[in-house]
């Protein structure tokens, strides 16, 4: 059997047996939960290892008609760019399970129902391959999302989804109106045929189109992301939602938005999207150095985190516009990065807010003496968060930092700004909430982990340290893909475009002795 | 050789202290802990006596550690003859450091976190003198700012502590943006962050490229080791446990900067614009550093502001291409500045905490052995001949006189400052009559051990390791140019020094006084570090975190942009209502208005051109 399939069949499979769960037995929907997004986990643990390494395109293939007319066909597949958020995602959600244990008390049974369809929403976004199908996944993977926000989150809530549906939506309608127009120039939802007709000259987009159509994916992709000035949705979403949606929302659903500018936007339109990037990477920049700013001066700790998601995606996003193999890779491990330290973070925070109930930075203060090893963990994830060699995302920042600097070393500058920043505002809260004497409050209201909040952070630090100390175990998967997409975008090249003088390949020293000779 | 020992025996011990140590008993931790420093050091004179003459670099390739393309920075570790300086000094001072600490920390809380800390120092120190590559330096480089930051807020409840180590840890990265963009550029121009490829490409660049890299290069130093303008850090530092002043703040980790720079010598000479820069830094940090040191009543206080001063005299024998002078220089001061900090720690043990100079006084008798050994070190700083001292500064102001006779000037004025400042504190702690309410006492055989081992260091040192002859095939060649008269002009400017301490502290007590009312304003100025921090706060600081909370945070993002989200909202609902026959629901016409913001925005586009 198709191991893809079965990676999404099991979340959705796991969703309506859990409808059955009578609501008497909240237990009963945890251990389900629990169970079966382990075992979507552990199946999906075969896609790494059955992957093979020198191929750029399409791996365990699954192409089935499923609409007659217009024709749409369930087509799904991954390669080195999804391979990893699949997993991503698998690895979260028994993680999302366990630390809403205690936490989600009031109707348990729908709220592990919606954490499963979530699941299910995606892991199939990142699989499918079918325009359609696309469209399909990303918009049951928003209506779970809205749920979880809107019942299980704090005061706030229903504006707080409210905006984040209102928000996804208008780009999500921009995208379908995108597709549509594709589908009536070309005759096909399926992407790989696209591809090949866009290859073999088939299919031409005039500047004019190539534009727009890139900038409607572009939007809603942008707003996913999400990229200054799309954001204001994001701090509102994270500080409402309850820890899991928060950690599903930032360590998987944002990347989103960063996969599909990766996968549709630059192969679909190469040269609108070159012609594009000084724009956006302006704006990636103004986001990293914004975001840190304002993370800097919150007075809330998920409204800071949430701040600091907006500078990191930044980088996200300025190492995929700078048409570089080093940035390509960089932004694809910066997804990773990201869901890893940033899901954490949010656990952690959520670790306090169980046993303080306050999301203020100014109620916390000696927290290191009352709970020492949350304080480790808690250390380790901001070390992690702000770049420290052997954890991981310094990995990511250094190969997108590096791969501007290819691009056009003033980005470069710009965007090193962001990382002296992320100490300032990560080390300033970790200072307040963790240093400083002790009350007697904390010290009652605050034991230190117990086993099962044991069992989330260490596979979360385990993969800081792993990520970090050996990225080979991830990067060469990711690396054969992320060149054919560079490949891909230097097709079509006549429209308005300027080209980076070192795209892609780096000077060798000999080439520079020659120069200077 | 299996280099990697070196750097991974100290790591295991900050993996057994840091997870088992809070059930473990003192006597295993100090096992652990000390031993695998000892244990390391050990391993290192194995190698080295293996490696034998070390004409050339020793290299070991362990795994890749970063691929992409055709780009790749493996996981190296090297050994040259400059290597082989920096890990004994790192390791042998470490181990007595390390030692040391059994008996400071004793009656200290949180024992096994401060040597799992420790060990977890001498791992990134160890891994960044051993690195074969900018970015695994690099690893080491951050990772002893980590320490640095874990140690001096090691009183984590104490505000000052934490904050000192906030200070730290921020300043240093502001250096790290330079380190970070230096590299980035050398992959630009070299393709590779290896050294051998660097270096043996580094004539074939241009002079542009290569000072651009230096300067960056030299922020980074700037950072780590405490020059102008990036010094601040550093006198903040003393927060921590002492033992971790000398380690970290005065004898290893400070001096990374040297060694970078040092390391990079190709880069340099390449770039004559670059090396000026770090000379004339050089020895303006020397001097203004030296100043305020001479107005300091806390005693580690002292020795900070005389840490930042040395480190200059470093960076001025690295900026005129004597090289191995600022090396041997570093290799000196790790001897005395250790010994001063580990002194003053023996002190500040011996009266229950007391760090202010003006509740001391007539200690000799009372502490002999911390009074004696402290004394080498001092006169080994002054520069009087032949303690240890004497030799490294003596190389470092040669090579200033030769390359810019002010700066020899300078230097040696600064010199006189030093000898005067060390000896008015030896004084102020040792001479005259106690002026404190505790029952001073010995340390303990410990702790005093150290000492005479890093006394005997202090005056022998310069003697026993000829460290420019052994550096020598390593840099290029310096025309041997000596002029007796600057030596002797340069030693006596510390023996007036003394003279003149002497005179104001022992002498005539109430001279100094007098003589700091008769300059008022500049006793003031010097008295509070020139305002520097103040004038940072105010000019850098504030300016920013305000304008964070008031234009982006409530200005920009809740004002403006919410705003219009919010306005927009309201806007279709009202006219969703209006047209609610011909279109229902408000999320369409929501669209619609993301739309319309769609087509701005192409349409400025249009206008204007993006940042290219």
């Amino acid at each position: 059997m198709n191991p893809l399939l079965l990676v999404l069949a099991l979340p959705l499979a796991g969703f309506l047996i859990a409808l059955l769960i009578p609501r008497s037995s909240p237990q009963g929907s945890r251990i389900w939960a629990l169970v079966l997004s382990l075992a979507t986990f552990v199946v999906s643990l075969a896609l790494p290892v059955l992957f093979q390494r020198g191929i750029a395109g399409e791996q365990f293939l699954l192409d089935v008609p499923w609409i007659r007319s217009p024709e749409i066909r369930f087509h799904i597949a991954i390669d080195g760019l999804s391979l990893w958020l699949v997993v991503l995602s698998t690895f979260l959600t028994p993680l999302c399970v366990l630390i809403s244990w205690r936490a989600v008390q009031n109707r348990a049974k729908e709220f592990y129902a919606f954490l499963l369809l979530l699941e299910f929403g995606l892991v199939g976004v990142f699989m499918a391959q079918d325009l359609f199908l696309f469209y399909v996944f990303w918009e049951v993977s928003l209506v779970p999302m809205y749920f979880l926000v809107g019942i299980w989150g704090h005061e706030r809530r229903i504006y707080a989804a409210v905006k984040f549906f209102l928000y996804t939506m208008a780009g999500s309608v921009l995208m379908l109106t995108a597709i549509i127009y594709i589908y009536n120039r070309a005759g096909t939802f399926s992407y790989p045929e696209l591809l090949d007709m866009l290859v073999g000259g088939k299919l031409m987009f005039s500047g004019k189109e190539q534009l727009l159509l890139f900038l409607a994916f572009f939007v809603a992709f942008a707003i996913k992301v999400p990229i200054f000035p799309l954001h204001t949705w994001l701090p509102d979403a994270h500080v409402e939602a309850p820890t899991a949606g928060s950690v599903m929302l930032a360590s998987v659903m944002l990347k989103m938005g960063a996969y599909g500018i990766l996968h549709f936007c630059l192969p679909l339109f190469p040269t609108a999207s070159r012609a594009c990037a000084p724009w956006i990477v302006t704006l990636a920049i103004i986001g990293i150095i914004y975001g840190a700013l304002v993370a800097m001066v919150q007075p809330n700790m998920k409204k800071l985190v949430a701040y600091s998601s907006v500078s990191h995606l930044g980088f996200v996003v300025l190492g995929i516009f700078s048409f570089t193999q080093l940035g390509f890779d960089g932004a694809v491990y910066q997804m990773l990065n990201h869901g890893i330290s940033t899901g954490a973070l949010f656990v952690l925070v959520g670790i306090l807010y169980e046993r303080r109930h306050s999301l203020e930075i100014a109620d916390y203060g000696g927290v290191a003496t009352a709970a020492p090893w949350l304080s480790t963990a808690f250390l380790i994830t901001t070390l992690a968060s702000i770049g420290l060699p052997l954890l991981n995302n310094f990995v990511g920042e250094f190969l997108v930092l590096q791969g501007a600097a290819l691009a056009n070393y003033k980005w470069a500058i710009y965007a090193a700004i962001g990382v002296i920043l992320s100490a300032c505002y990560m080390l300033w809260l970790y200072q307040r909430v963790f240093f400083g004497e002790v009350t007697e409050e904390i010290r009652s209201h605050l034991p230190d982990l117990h086993p099962r909040e044991w069992a989330v952070i260490v596979p979360l630090v385990v993969m800081m340290v792993w990520m970090g100390v050996y990225p080979q175990s991830f990067l060469p998967k990711v690396g054969q893909t992320t060149a054919h997409i560079l490949e891909q975008t230097q097709v079509n090249v006549p429209f308005r475009v300027q080209v980076p003088s070192q795209v892609g390949q780096i000077q060798t020293p000999h080439a520079e002795a020659a120069n200077a000779r | 050789m299996q280099l990697w020992l070196i750097p991974l025996l100290p790591l295991a011990g900050f993996l057994i202290n840091g997870i088992f140590g809070r059930k473990l008993p003192k006597s295993v931790i100090n096992a652990v802990a000390v031993g695998s420093v000892v244990l390391s050091f050990l391993w290192v004179l194995k190698t080295l006596s293996g490696l034998g003459a070390l004409d050339a670099a020793y290299t070991e390739h362990y795994f890749t550690w970063i691929q992409s393309g055709s780009f790749h920075v493996g996981c190296d570790f090297s050994v040259d003859r400059l290597t082989a300086v920096m890990l004994l000094v790192v390791t042998g001072v470490g181990s007595l450091i390390h030692l040391y600490s059994i008996g400071y920390m004793a009656h200290e809380g949180g024992y096994y976190r401060f040597f799992a800390y420790m060990n977890l120092f001498m791992f990134f120190m160890l891994t960044l003198v051993l690195a074969a590559n900018y970015l695994v330096l690099f690893v080491g480089w951050e990772g002893v700012g980590l320490c640095s930051y874990l140690l001096i807020g090691f009183y984590f409840d104490k505000k000052f502590a934490t904050d000192a180590g906030n200070k730290a840890f921020i300043v240093n990265r502001i250096g790290d943006f330079g380190f970070a963009l230096a590299m980035f550029y050398i992959v630009k121009t070299f393709g590779s962050l290896d050294f051998a490829t660097v270096f043996s490409h580094a004539s074939g660049a241009s002079q542009g490229v290569l000072t651009a890299i230096g300067l960056l290069l030299l922020l980074g130093a700037c950072g780590k080791s405490a020059q102008l303008p990036l010094y601040v850090w550093l006198p903040d530092a003393m927060a921590g446990p002492t033992p971790v002043s000398a380690l970290i703040h005065a004898a290893t980790m400070v001096t990374a900067g040297v060694y970078m720079t040092a390391r990079s010598w190709q880069i340099y000479t390449h770039a004559p614009a670059a090396m000026e820069a770090i000379a004339i830094i050089g020895i303006l940090t020397a001097f203004f550093a030296a100043t305020i040191g001479l107005a300091q009543n806390d005693i580690k206080k002292v020795f900070a502001y005389s840490t930042v001063s040395q480190l200059g005299y470093m960076f001025v024998g690295v900026g005129c291409g004597a090289f191995s002078a600022g090396i041997y220089h570093l290799v000196t001061h790790a001897f005395f500045k250790a010994l001063l900090f580990l002194g003053s720690g023996s002190v500040i043990h011996a009266l229950a905490g007391e760090q202010d100079m003006r509740h001391m006084g007539g200690m000799w008798k009372k502490i002999p052995w911390t009074f004696w050994t402290m004394m080498a070190a001092a006169i080994a700083i002054s520069g009087i001949p032949p303690f240890s001292g004497f030799y490294s500064k003596d190389a470092i102001l040669v090579a200033a006189h030769q390359h810019e006779p002010w700066m020899y000037w300078l230097g040696t004025i600064t010199a006189g400052m030093t000898a005067f400042y060390v000896f008015r504190a030896m004084f102020m702690t040792f001479l005259g009559d106690y002026r404190g309410h505790e029952h001073p006492h010995e340390s303990p055989g410990i702790m005093l051990a150290p000492l005479v081992i890093l006394a005997a260091l202090s005056v022998l040192g310069g003697i026993l390791f000829k460290v420019p002859d052994f550096l020598a095939p390593l840099f290029p060649a310096m025309e041997e140019a000596r002029d007796f008269s600057l030596v002797i002009i340069s030693s006596s400017a510390g023996v007036i020094g003394i003279a003149l301490a002497y005179v104001m502290y022992v002498l005539k007590p109430g001279m100094a006084d007098s003589v700091a009312s008769s300059f008022k304003g500049l006793y003031t100025l010097i008295y509070n570090k020139y305002f520097v921090d103040e004038i940072y706060d105010a000019a850098v600081v504030q300016p920013v975190i305000n304008g964070s909370r008031t234009v982006l945070w409530k200005g920009i993002d809740v004002g403006v942009v919410d705003g219009m989200v919010n306005g927009a909202g309201s806007q279709a609902r009202a006219i969703g209502s209006v047209l609610r026959l011909l279109q229902s629901g408000n999320i369409r016409s929501y669209a619609t208005w993301t739309l319309f913001g769609a087509v701005v925005l192409i349409a400025a586009m249009g206008v204007v051109g993006g940042l290219r």
